[in-house]
C-alpha cells in the first residue's frame, strides 16, 4: 500500500490550538518539512511572536524562542549575528510585524540580517478576538471597526512585501498564499528558496503568506477562501518581488 | 601636597580638553592620582568647553570642583564665567590674543600670555592650547618639563608631522611661564 | 598591567572585552555614546559583533536573542533609553538569561537633560519592568570600579542566570581616570548551559519563553525567581564603610560618584575635628541592609546625599527601621552638589545630632 501521508520530523506531534479552517497549521507544516528536506532542523532556531501563533514554539521540532510583541526580528538579529552558523526564522502575524513591530522588521531587513521571516497576513487580529490589523481591508468589519475599516480614519492596509521591496539592501521578498492546496505547494517552494538563501548566507529573506481567519471573519472556510481571492489577492498580489541577484545597483525588484 | 585643581576653559574646538588630558597623563606618569572631568554637551564646536583636572597624592575625592586653584582661559566668556571662582592665592592664566580685558582680581596671581601669537610663531596657529599648557607647567612646576613634552610626543605619535610645532609651542609657553614665576615671585 | 587614562564609558567597553564579551547591541544617547563608539572600533578587532540598533527597544531584544543562543552580550544606555528597555528586561529576567546592561544616568524625568544624575535608583532596584523580578544592580564610584564591576557583572549574570545592571551617573561615563585592566586580552567565551538554544543536535528541542498560561505554573515560576534572588541576597551584598572604624555622630549614606564626593567633605571635616562615617552600598540590589544598619547604629543621626530628590533614602530607612533620624540632601537634573554644600549639610546634621533628645 502506498503511504500518502506521514508526520514530518520538523513538527512535534502536539495537536495545534488553531481554529478550524485556519491555515497556520498548513504553514507550520511547510516550514517543518523544509527544515527536514534541507537537513537543517538541528541547527535551526525559530522565534514565535505574540498573536495567534504565540504557541508556535510548541509545534516546531527545533529550538524555539518566544519573543515579545513585534520584537522577533530584533531577537533574531541578536541570535544570528552572534551565532551565524545557526538558521534563524521568525514567524509573525500582521499585528506583530506590521503594527507594533514595524520598526524592528524594517531595520532588520534594511541591515540585511541573514534570517528568514515568515509573515502570516490574515487581515485581522486573531488571538485578541478580531480587532483591526494594519492589513485589514477597506470596509472590512472588525471588533474595533464595527462599521468597516474607513481609510479616511484608519488609512489603507499596509503592503509589507512591497514596502520592504523599496529598500535598497539586497533581499529575497515574496508573497504567497496558503488558502488552497495548489497555492500551498507554490508557497512551500518559495519559502524553501528563502531558507536556501539564508543557508548560503546571501541576504535577508521575507515571505508574506496570505491566510484565512474564518473565526474572526465570520465566514465558513469555503467562504473565507473566496473572500481572500476576491478582496485580498487583488490588493496583495502574489509573486517574488525581489531576488538577491536582481536587487543590486538600486534595482528595486521586478514583479 | 594639597589637591591641585586646574580648570581649563575655552571655546569648543580650541583644544583645552586635550591640554587637560596631557596634564593629567603627565601627572599620572609622575605617580600622582588624577581625574579629568569635562563639561559635555550638545555644542561640539564653538560652544564653551571646559575640563577640570585634579592632581593629588591621595585618591581623588570629588572630581567636580567649584573653586579651582588654577584657571587657564582661552577666551573672554570663560574668564567672565570662572574668573571669580578661583581660590584666593590661586593662579589665572589668560590668553591675551582673545581676551581683551584685564582680570580685576588682586588676590590671585594673573599671568597674561599671547598664546595665539606664540602659537603662530611656533608654526602651529592651532596650538594655543599647548602654549597655555606650557605656561602652566612652567609657572607651577606641577610636572616636569620633560614629562609634559613626552606626553605631547606620545599624543601626536600617529601624526608625527605635528610634533615639532607643538613642542615649539609648548617651549614658548613654558619659557613664558618660568619667566612669569621669576617676575612674580 | 600598566595604568592608562581612560574615559569611564570607554573603560566599560574595554572591561566587557576583558570579561570575554565580544558582542554589543546598542543605540547612541548622551552621556553614554562613547561605549558604542569605542566598541564599534574594538569589537571587529577581537572577532566580535557590534550592531547599532534602531532603538533601545530593539537593542534590548537583540541581547535577549544573543544571550538566548548562549553568547555573552552587553548593551548600554542612559536613562530615557533604559526606560525603553524595560520590556525586554522583564522578558530576560523571566527567561533567566545572563545579560549585562549599563545605565549611565542623566537628569530626568522625561527627556530631562544630559548632565549627571542618579534619578534611576528606584527604577533599577524596584521597578525595572512589569511583573515580579529583580535585577542585580552594581554602582561604581570610580572609573576603576566601573571596570571591576563590569567584569563582576558578567560573572554574576552567568552564575545566577540573572540580568545585571551597572549603574553610574554621567560623570562616571565622561570623566577620565587612571585605570588598569586584567592581563587577559579577551576573556574566555561563555560555556552555554543546558538552557541555551544552540541547535538541537542529538537532544530534544529547547524553548526559551516567559509565557505560562497556567496560573499555578506561573506562580511557581515566580516563586522560583524569588528563591533565586534570596540566594543572591544572601551572597552578593557589597558595600564600603569609609571612616567608620572610629567614633562618629553622623553617618552619611550615598552611592556612586556622590559617595566619593562625600568622602572629600568627610576628609575636610575631619581636619576640623568633626568625624563623619560614610556608608556606600556597592550592590544597590541586593541592598546591604544589615551592614547599613550597623553603620547607622554606631552614630546618632544620618544624612543621605543623592543626585536626585531622595530615592535610596527609602532603603536607608528600611535598613534603620526608625532607629535613627535621617536627613536628606539632594540635587536633581544635573546639578552636582558641591563639596562645600555637602559639608554644610553635614555640619547641620551634626549640630542636630549633638542636641539632646533629637
Amino acid at each position: 500500500m502506498k503511504k500518502v501521508f506521514a508526520f514530518t520530523d520538523g513538527l512535534t506531534r502536539l495537536p495545534t490550538h488553531y481554529c478550524p479552517g485556519c491555515t497556520h497549521g498548513v504553514i507550520h507544516r511547510m516550514i517543518g518539512e523544509i527544515m527536514v528536506e534541507l537537513g537543517i532542523r538541528e541547527r535551526t532556531v525559530g522565534i514565535a511572536p505574540v498573536g495567534c501563533s504565540v504557541l508556535a514554539y510548541k509545534y516546531f521540532n527545533c529550538d524555539m524562542f518566544e519573543a515579545s510583541h513585534g520584537r522577533a526580528p530584533a531577537v533574531a538579529t541578536g541570535a544570528k549575528r552572534t551565532r551565524p552558523d545557526l538558521m534563524l526564522f521568525t514567524y509573525q502575524g500582521d499585528g506583530d510585524l506590521a503594527s507594533i513591530g514595524m520598526a524592528e522588521i524594517i531595520h532588520a531587513a534594511n541591515r540585511g540580517e541573514k534570517f528568514t521571516t515568515i509573515f502570516v497576513n490574515n487581515a485581522i487580529y486573531g488571538m485578541t478576538g478580531g480587532q483591526m490589523a494594519p492589513t485589514t481591508m477597506p470596509r472590512q468589519r472588525s471588533t474595533t471597526t464595527p462599521a468597516g475599516r474607513d481609510p479616511a480614519e484608519c488609512g489603507f492596509p499596509i503592503r509589507m512585501a512591497e514596502l520592504l521591496t523599496t529598500l535598497t539592501t539586497p533581499a529575497f521578498i515574496a508573497r504567497v498564499s496558503s488558502h488552497t492546496a495548489a497555492q500551498s505547494v507554490r508557497a512551500k517552494k518559495v519559502i524553501k528558496e528563502a531558507f536556501e538563501h539564508q543557508m548560503a548566507g546571501t541576504c535577508f529573506t521575507f515571505v508574506e503568506v496570505l491566510s484565512i481567519c474564518p473565526t474572526n471573519w465570520g465566514l465558513s472556510p469555503k467562504e473565507s477562501n473566496r473572500w481572500l481571492e476576491r478582496e485580498m489577492m487583488p490588493y496583495y498580489p502574489l509573486g517574488v518581488f525581489k531576488r538577491p541577484q536582481e536587487s543590486t545597483g538600486g534595482d528595486h525588484g521586478k514583479h | 601636597m594639597a589637591n591641585t585643581e586646574v580648570l581649563m576653559a575655552g571655546f569648543g574646538g580650541q583644544g583645552m580638553l586635550l591640554s587637560g588630558k596631557l596634564l593629567a597623563y603627565a601627572a599620572m606618569y609622575d605617580g600622582k592620582e588624577v581625574s579629568w572631568l569635562p563639561s559635555y554637551g550638545p555644542e561640539m564646536r564653538g560652544g564653551t568647553a571646559n575640563v577640570t583636572v585634579v592632581i593629588s597624592d591621595k585618591p581623588v575625592g570629588s572630581p567636580y570642583i567649584i573653586e579651582p586653584s588654577a584657571l587657564l582661559v582661552m577666551n573672554g566668556p570663560s574668564l567672565e564665567k570662572f574668573g571669580a571662582r578661583v581660590k584666593k592665592g590661586g593662579l589665572i592664566v589668560i590668553n591675551t590674543s582673545l581676551v581683551a580685558v584685564a582680570c580685576e582680581r588682586t588676590d590671585v596671581t594673573v599671568v597674561y600670555v599671547d598664546a595665539g601669537g606664540l602659537a603662530v610663531k611656533a608654526g602651529a596657529a592651532r596650538a594655543a592650547n599647548i602654549v597655555m599648557l606650557g605656561v602652566y607647567v612652567g609657572y607651577s612646576g606641577i610636572v616636569s618639563h620633560d614629562l609634559a613634552a613626552k606626553m605631547i610626543e606620545k599624543e601626536f605619535a600617529e601624526k608625527a608631522k605635528f610634533i615639532p610645532a607643538n613642542l615649539a609651542a609648548f617651549e614658548a609657553g613654558y619659557s613664558a611661564g618660568v619667566e612669569s614665576r621669576k617676575g612674580g615671585a | 598591567m600598566a595604568k592608562v587614562l581612560m574615559k569611564g564609558n570607554e573603560a566599560i567597553g574595554e572591561a566587557a572585552i576583558r570579561a570575554g564579551c565580544v558582542h554589543f547591541f546598542g543605540y547612541p544617547i548622551t552621556p553614554q555614546s562613547e561605549v558604542p563608539e569605542y566598541l564599534a572600533k574594538r569589537l571587529p578587532e577581537v572577532g566580535g559583533k557590534f550592531v547599532q540598533a534602531e532603538s533601545e527597544v530593539a537593542a534590548s531584544n537583540m541581547i535577549y536573542g544573543a544571550a538566548g543562543v548562549g553568547m555573552r552580550v552587553l548593551t548600554t544606555s542612559s536613562s530615557p533609553g533604559i526606560s525603553l528597555m524595560a520590556e525586554a528586561m522583564s522578558y530576560i529576567a523571566a527567561c533567566e538569561l545572563p545579560v549585562v546592561v549599563v545605565n549611565i544616568m542623566r537628569g530626568g524625568p522625561g527627556l530631562g537633560g544630559i548632565l549627571p544624575a542618579q534619578g534611576d535608583y528606584l527604577q533599577a532596584t524596584k521597578g525595572m519592568g512589569h511583573g515580579d523580578f529583580d535585577l542585580i544592580v552594581l554602582a561604581p564610584s570610580s572609573v576603576q570600579e566601573a571596570v571591576d564591576l563590569t567584569i563582576k557583572a558578567f560573572e554574576l549574570a552567568e552564575k545566577y542566570r540573572n540580568p545585571v545592571m551597572v549603574i553610574g551617573d554621567g560623570m562616571i561615563g565622561q570623566m577620565m581616570e587612571p585605570v588598569s585592566f586584567p592581563d587577559v586580552e579577551i576573556g574566555p567565551p561563555l560555556k552555554p548551559g543546558d538552557w541555551a538554544l544552540t541547535g538541537c543536535v542529538n537532544r530534544k528541542p529547547r524553548i526559551i519563553t516567559s509565557l505560562y498560561l497556567d496560573a499555578m505554573d506561573l506562580h511557581n515560576h515566580n516563586v522560583h525567581l524569588k528563591k533565586k534572588f534570596a540566594v543572591i541576597t544572601e551572597h552578593e551584598q557589597r558595600h564600603e564603610a569609609y571612616n567608620c572604624d572610629g567614633e562618629y555622630d553622623v553617618l552619611v549614606t550615598a552611592f556612586g560618584m556622590m559617595a566619593r564626593m562625600c568622602k572629600t567633605a568627610i576628609d575636610t571635616l575631619a581636619a576640623e575635628g568633626i568625624q563623619v562615617g560614610l556608608f556606600r552600598p556597592i550592590s544597590l540590589k541586593p541592598f546591604p541592609y544589615e551592614a547599613c544598619k550597623n553603620a547607622m547604629l554606631k552614630g546618632k543621626r544620618v544624612l543621605d546625599v543623592e543626585m536626585n530628590m531622595g530615592q535610596m533614602i527609602e532603603d536607608v530607612k528600611l535598613a534603620g527601621l526608625g532607629a535613627r533620624q535621617i536627613d536628606f540632601f539632594g540635587r536633581a537634573g544635573g546639578v552636582i552638589p558641591s563639596v562645600e554644600e555637602v559639608m554644610n549639610e553635614i555640619r547641620a546634621c551634626h549640630a542636630k545630632a549633638k542636641e539632646k533628645n533629637p
